[in-house]
């Protein structure tokens, strides 16, 4: 997400090279000192909500804060790297569960990016000629997304019951194309719920992006691509795709982030009942906290899963760092 | 430029202050209120009735004889269970909590360690009327053995078969005694094609199928810990328990798979209601949900949830109930130590009893939650007689999700077409005990 | 870009099933809203057979959904309000500014995105009862604490919107609001902000769609007293039922302000994003 930023210092700081221009009556302190007054209430609520509680999480992982000690911290046993040791032994059963969940969240986070990618793609590339009605489409794609999260995955909990749900009643009752009612919400399906769900939420916002990048691209290279011949899909191939890369660089990576630490949709969609399909990372550690009181235990499992995320983070914006360079 | 930046500087400071305005505004209600004379008490009361706002209408006037008599007021906050264990947690986690609230008692012992709450010791004990007051069994849910209970018993509940009686008349069918008349008669009511059910079970809710893990191992004999608190999850009596509960829907057949989804109680006992079933078993809290889904209280009947034919025990229920806590560093010890005597006195148990559908915890009350004397009858026979407390040690919760969660994957596996056999009951189970190891 | 048949047989194609895609749950939550209790329990029917609205008049009885509302809509509003201020100004620092320290703040701040919610719910909770023990201002159980804990989460991605959007503004233009005798403040509030509205608009949806639909932290740190909606809709599901035909009413009633303010801002907000995303 920083390949936004990183541009912008070198083109220089007007407000600041303006405003030495401005003569002997001007005090530079104060100038030096407002952009740092500016950042003030940011920088302050950053720490209060995110950076401290942070490390304090941090802290946690090192301690034995189970629930003999919950109530009095400073009681609690330092336990080196213990809670670490535990959560990455895939052969004793916590570690196992870890890995398995690990797993689950990978395949979700892969399917549902590509799937949202290619869903937003071919509605984007739909609505980019002007039709009657395009607005009206648009604005109906858009309502998943701004629908609070809790309320659409509510209804879809709701949608996927086995006996009175809508989803089973169209394929079995209307379609015929299954004559078994399946279970959508436990089992092996529940994976492929969790991804419709969370697709089913993402994927506007991937439209709502793609569709803004491709607004930014001239008409005129069109009409002289097709001046040239060129049929619709080589159009998209030489102009659209090229020119939405940047576009798709941030897209892809916001929506790792958001799905690999999806918590609400298996929060909301699964309640105390999680299948182990459906036991993605957050919602995994979420259990490890509450449900056996180990928060320190938890806090190690959050730790390693931000180290994972930071990882892959940077290895994603150095790769195509390098490669846009080059271009 | 000077005065430009001291307005940035201003309109800076300026949100800050509007926040804390915003704050000043805000709090006051939720706080532990005043010292000194005019005192209120915090009390975190669970979901009984049918709804949260049905259990503070319940509630209200209760408090306020309260407030009446002592001069104390009580600060009233009715807390759904989705909630209950997390806020309880950061209660205990951050010192700031509630001063009296309500615990579901299975968590006594885990919430015990905490070593957050209040000690009911002999002082204490006697300053809430004495522990003679109490059933012995339902005190014993109160904590570890042997400690002083943290936790003294409100509302008693125990597990019953309740049936459909005219779909038994119908059938020619008596009520079961034992496991397997239960089975048989399920079997005869059992009629997939017409979408009729022997039984409805809640499949798909850890906390239930934790409770019959237990009810079913102890009519076996089996415990899961030993005495020094160490599980012991997969001794043949636990296997065989829980495998016998899952064949009820594998080998019996007379539980709808879709039963595997039914993530709470609730559930079935509104199939129960609906009448799609002939059998459910559930605690006696049922009473309220069922009538209010339909079922006239004439027509269905309870009797105990049978063992097996020589079972090593009858137990047929773990000591189910709400049990109430005060937290340990409450301002308002004396006035959290009266309020507790209200609630367990006897005149206030019987004003709570029929709308929450409870069980009197006083060893001489009678049962009010149903005018039904039979039903009443079997319900007070299993709570004092054929019940049996849950594991009383500190990794109870552990047991309960570790244990519950492993049922509710062999449910799902079975309903969705596999089958579960002894070994990987055991397999489970090993792994469920696994995780208690380590967590403890 | 040249209308083909094969491009009409595609758009009729995608729309359709897209369409059907976004539309089903939307029609189901609907319908589900205009049933009585007894037909939601049942088999699932397309059309509601016995057309009621009682749903919507119960919902604020079994749960006091209005008061909840009531939270929502102030808490919602005000970390909108705050954060997006907030990040007006530290976005207009980052955009115009080089500083020390520049480059360590928007990595930071960018990479708090990354936090797990969950590693850092327990310890934010023990700090805001560390500040009522200590500065007696109440933050566990009241809106303030929320309203603070949401403008944050929103206040990342605000800023780096806000901050890719003031880049797309021609430094030339402040350059002559200075040269005019305004401070960079002046140049903030008559130059930049008035050219940056979409982006402000853009963020201030982003904002409160993050405080109006958060679960995780709300389901901590709420007591009865500013309960939100995200977790009072959990609340018909009860002892004795699920409320199923007013949970979909509620649901549907929670989000039609939601989505009316989104879609009457979407062309902002695509803008936004965009300028954000693009630069």
């Amino acid at each position: 997400m920083s390949v936004a930023t990183e541009q912008a210092p070198a083109e220089a700081a007007p407000g600041v090279r303006a405003a030495r221009k401005r003569g002997p009556d001007h005090r530079p302190g104060l100038s030096r000192k407002l952009p740092y007054l500016l950042l003030a209430p940011a920088v302050l609520l950053e720490l209060l909500i995110h950076i401290i509680p942070m490390l304090v999480g941090i802290w946690m992982s090192f301690v034995k804060l189970t629930k003999f000690f919950i109530a009095n911290w400073s009681a609690a046993p330092w336990a080196g790297l213990n809670n670490y040791r535990i959560a990455v032994d895939v052969h004793n059963s916590v570690g196992e569960g870890l890995l398995k969940s690990f797993g689950v969240t990978v395949v979700f986070s892969a399917v549902t990016v590509v799937l949202a990618w290619c869903l937003g793609m071919a509605a984007a590339v739909a609505l980019q000629p002007p039709f009657k009605g395009r607005s009206a489409v648009r604005t109906l794609f858009l309502v998943p997304y701004a629908l609070p999260a809790y309320a659409g995955i509510l209804t879809w909990n709701f949608m996927l019951q086995r006996d009175t749900g809508a989803v089973n009643h169209v394929l079995v009752d209307n379609l015929g194309i299954l004559s078994d009612r399946p279970f959508w919400l436990l089992g092996g399906n529940a994976l492929t719920s969790l991804i419709t769900v969370a697709l089913w939420r993402l994927w506007p916002f991937a439209f709502l992006t793609l569709m803004a990048g491709l607004q930014s691209i001239p008409q005129d290279i069109y009409e002289a691509a097709s001046v040239d011949g060129a049929g619709t899909v080589r159009q998209w191939r030489n102009i659209t795709l090229p020119s939405l890369r940047p576009v798709n660089l941030v897209l892809v990576l916001v929506l790792f982030l958001w799905t690999f630490s999806d918590f609400n949709t298996p929060y909301v969609l699964f309640g105390t009942a999680q299948p182990p399909a459906g036991d993605l990372i957050t919602f995994h550690i979420y259990n490890a906290s509450f449900l056996t009181w180990n928060f320190g235990s938890g806090a190690a499992m959050s730790v390693l899963l931000l180290i994972f995320l930071m990882i892959v983070t940077g290895a994603y914006l150095a790769v195509t760092g390098r490669r846009s360079r080059r271009a | 430029m000077r005065l430009r930046s001291l307005v940035a500087a201003a309109a800076v400071s300026a949100l800050g202050i509007s926040l804390a305005a915003c704050g000043g505004s805000d709090s006051g209600d939720s706080s532990n209120g005043g010292s000194g004379g005019d005192q209120t008490l915090t009390y975190w009361a669970s979901n009984q009735g049918t709804s949260l706002d049905n259990d503070k209408q319940v509630l209200t006037p209760v408090l306020q004889k309260f407030t009446q008599e002592t001069g104390i007021k009580v600060n009233l906050e009715v807390i759904g269970w989705n909630d209950l264990q997390t806020r309880i947690q950061t209660a205990t986690t951050s010192g700031q909590g509630p001063d009296v609230l309500n615990i579901g008692n299975t968590w006594a012992a885990s919430l015990q360690a905490t070593g957050a709450f209040l000690p009911f010791d002999d002082d204490a004990m006697k300053a809430i009327g004495g522990k003679d007051k109490f059933v012995p069994t339902a005190l014993a849910t109160g904590g570890k053995e042997g400690e002083p209970p943290t936790s003294v018993p409100l509302y008693g509940l125990a597990y019953g078969l309740y049936y459909n009686k005219a779909m038994f008349a119908a059938a020619g069918l008596q009520p079961p005694k034992t496991w397997e008349e239960m089975v048989t008669d399920a079997q005869k009511l059992t009629n997939p094609a017409k979408k009729q059910w022997g039984m409805a079970l809640a499949a798909g809710s850890y906390t239930e199928n934790v409770h019959f893990a237990f009810i079913n191992a102890a009519q076996n004999g089996a415990d899961w810990f030993d005495k020094d608190g160490k599980p012991t999850f997969t001794g043949d009596g636990n296997v065989q328990g829980v495998l016998r509960y899952l064949d009820l829907m594998q080998k019996d057949k007379v539980a709808n798979p879709s039963n595997a989804q039914y993530d709470n109680g609730t559930k079935s006992v509104n199939d129960f209601a609906n009448k799609k079933v002939a059998m459910v078993i559930n605690q006696n809290n049922a009473d309220s949900s069922i009538v209010a889904n339909g079922m006239k209280a004439g027509e269905y009947g309870v009797v105990p949830f049978p063992a097996p034919a020589g079972a090593a025990a009858p137990v047929g229920s773990h000591v189910a109930g709400i049990n109430l806590s005060i937290f340990k560093n409450t301002k308002h010890k004396d006035a959290a130590l009266k309020f507790v005597k209200f609630m367990t006195d006897a005149d206030t148990q019987t004003t709570l009893g029929k709308p929450f559908s409870s069980l009197p915890v006083l060893k001489d009350a009678k049962p009010v939650f149903t005018t039904d004397a039979a039903e009443a009858a079997t319900f007070s026979d299993v709570y004092n007689n054929k019940s049996k407390p849950l594991p009383l040690v500190p990794a109870e919760d552990q047991f309960e999700s570790t244990v519950g969660k492993a049922m509710n994957s062999m449910f799902a596996k079975i309903a969705t077409g596999g089958t579960v056999t002894a070994d990987e009951v055991k397999a489970a189970l090993k792994t469920a005990q696994d995780q208690v190891a380590a967590g403890s | 870009m040249r209308e083909t048949r094969g491009f009409k047989i595609y758009r009729g194609v995608v729309l359709t099933v897209l369409g059907l895609f976004v539309l089903l749950p939307l029609y189901v939550m609907a319908t589900s809203s205009l049933k009585p209790l007894g037909d939601v329990q049942g088999a699932f029917t397309w059309w509601p057979s016995n057309l009621t609205l009682d749903p919507f008049v119960d919902m604020w009885k079994t749960v006091p959904l209005g008061r909840y509302f009531v939270n929502s809509t102030i808490v919602s509003v005000a970390a909108t309000v705050a954060s997006v201020a907030i990040a007006i100004l530290a976005a207009f620092a980052v955009s115009r500014f080089r500083f020390r320290g520049r480059s360590v703040f928007t990595t930071t701040v960018l990479s708090t995105q990354m936090f797990p919610g969950v590693l850092f719910l327990l310890p934010l909770f023990l700090i805001f009862v560390n500040i009522n023990n200590s500065l007696g201002v109440q933050l566990v159980g009241t809106r303030l604490g929320l309203i603070i804990t949401y403008l944050t989460f929103s206040l990342p991605f605000s800023i780096w919107m806000l901050a890719g959007y003031f880049d797309s503004i021609p430094r030339e233009l402040d350059e002559a609001a200075l040269v005019d005798g305004c401070g960079p403040m002046g140049a903030l509030t008559r130059v930049v902000l008035p050219a940056a509205r979409p982006g402000v608009i853009a963020v201030a949806i982003y904002s409160f769609m993050t405080a109006w639909g958060e679960v995780l932290f709300a389901s901590v740190m709420t007591t009865e007293s500013n309960r939100t909606l995200s977790v009072g809709l959990r609340q018909y599901s009860t002892q004795t039922n699920i409320y199923w035909n007013q949970i979909m009413a509620a649901a549907l009633v929670v989000s039609v302000p939601v989505v009316i303010g989104f879609l009457l801002a979407q062309r902002h907000f695509v803008a936004g994003v965009t300028a954000g995303a693009v630069k």
